[in-house]
């Protein structure tokens, strides 16, 4: 099986599981939004510190946190390298005729910043969750139906597929196949793809088939046990008092 | 909009076939001295049709939230930057696709590949430099980025599409 989320077994019985996870899901979302609109790099570096906080507390291991980060970082060394040549203002820095300014590598070290906490917060908010909780909880701020159906059932079947992929995989290594920049490899490829699409609308017919032997009229009934509970509104006004705070700082400082 | 266009019955298999684009974006293919990984939208315009949009913004929601990819902030303006070019795929390529045999339903699917990861690409950095003048240079050099994941793309999306025609031709023609 594949592994979707980033919570490890001990963390499940971690102090953020008493909350309803609509209420993760919100705080997240506020937070998100008030750290996009920071501009001063004190306070998006309090808004890391944070998230990064929140990220120890809930047991995200530091090794998984980076390896996931990483993915995200190309784009932002992008960023962080070409933003002090195109935005102009003072000179910090001059390489032949391009120079550097000092308003550019501000504006990318903003960015870096804001990106990486928002990244972390949603991993340590939402990547947590379980993914059917997840699709629940969206269920129940009242997204529409047929989404969160196909949130669920994909969610389902990834693993499904992906041990199929798997075993197509075997299959290939078997016959000693080496990944290598030609068309031998494009065509098996192409061909690897085809093959497990095919054998996906296979199983998608057996599963309608199946679904509708126990009566599937359509509607896929969410069993849920989560309330909403004091706890939840309380944490939902600290929440949104940290994402204030940090907003009215951002207004008068 | 093309989420009603589901209907319930066709969900467990819009889901299937969205899991299977899930994993097979997981694939990593070799170009040159690097890797990319396929957005196979080109492919997903072509099988899915109009369950394309909802199936993209489920696979997208969770790469942002299970891999910190992308963000869910930006999650609508990645849904339209890689859905748009799978609806254009599957309206202008898809009807010459369904007609041609042998050579030439390669070459409409990596046609159709290609499409799909230019328009992306041009999207994105139509995006990145609409919302600031200040990105268009790092616009550029991801647009550049684009290149070689455009040429496994048009490869794999043709020998994909190729292979499908052959053994299933039921999978391309579902739309109808």
């Amino acid at each position: 099986m594949m592994q979707l989320t980033l919570g490890q077994e001990n963390a499940q019985g971690g102090w953020l599981s008493q909350f309803d996870p609509r209420l993760r899901l919100i705080a997240a979302l506020l937070f998100a939004l008030a750290v996009v609109s920071l501009q001063r790099l004190p306070l998006l570096l309090t808004a890391l510190l944070l998230a990064l906080l929140l990220a120890w507390r809930v047991g995200l291991s530091g090794p998984l946190l980076r390896k996931r980060l990483l993915a995200m970082e190309g784009f932002m060394i992008v960023l962080l390298v070409m933003l002090p040549f195109s935005v102009p203002g003072e000179s910090w820095l001059t390489l032949g005729p391009f120079s550097a300014s000092f308003e550019g590598l501000q504006r990318a070290l903003e960015i870096v910043l804001r990106a990486n906490a928002v990244v972390i917060l949603l991993m340590a908010l939402i990547g947590t969750l379980e993914p059917v909780v997840l699709g629940h909880a969206l269920g129940q701020l009242r997204l529409p139906q047929k989404l969160i159906h196909l949130f669920l059932f994909t969610v389902r079947y990834i693993g499904v597929l992906f041990d199929e992929y798997q075993t197509l995989r075997l299959a290939m290594r078997a016959r000693a196949f080496v990944a290598g920049s030609n068309r031998h490899t494009w065509r098996s490829l192409g061909w690897l793809l085809g093959m497990l699409l095919v054998r996906s609308l296979e199983r998608s017919r057996r599963i309608l088939a199946a679904m509708k032997c126990r009566g599937f009229s359509g509607r896929f009934y969410l069993v849920n046990p989560n309330v909403w509970r004091h706890r939840d509104t309380l944490g939902l006004f600290a929440a949104g008092g940290i994402a204030a705070i940090l907003l009215l700082l951002e207004q008068t400082l | 909009m093309a989420i009603r266009r589901l209907d319930f019955d066709r969900i467990p298999q819009a889901a299937v076939l969205s899991a299977a684009f899930f994993i097979a974006s997981l694939v990593s293919v070799p170009v040159g001295p690097s890797s990319v990984h396929l957005i196979l939208n080109g492919l997903m315009g072509l099988i899915l049709g109009w369950a394309a949009v909802p199936a993209i913004l489920v696979a997208l929601l969770m790469q942002a939230v299970f891999f910190g990819y992308g963000g869910l902030l930006v999650l609508g303006v990645n849904t339209l930057n890689i859905a748009l070019p799978a609806l254009l795929c599957a309206g202008l390529l898809g009807p010459a696709l369904r007609r041609s045999s042998g050579r030439a339903s390669l070459a409409w699917g990596a046609a159709s590949g290609a499409l799909g990861v230019v328009l992306t690409g041009t999207l994105v950095s139509l995006s990145l430099g609409l919302s600031s003048s200040d990105y268009l240079p790092a616009a550029k050099v991801v647009l550049a980025t684009y290149a070689p994941l455009m040429v496994a793309e048009a490869a794999v999306t043709g020998f994909t599409l190729a292979f499908l025609l052959k053994v299933a031709p039921e999978l391309i023609t579902l739309q109808e």
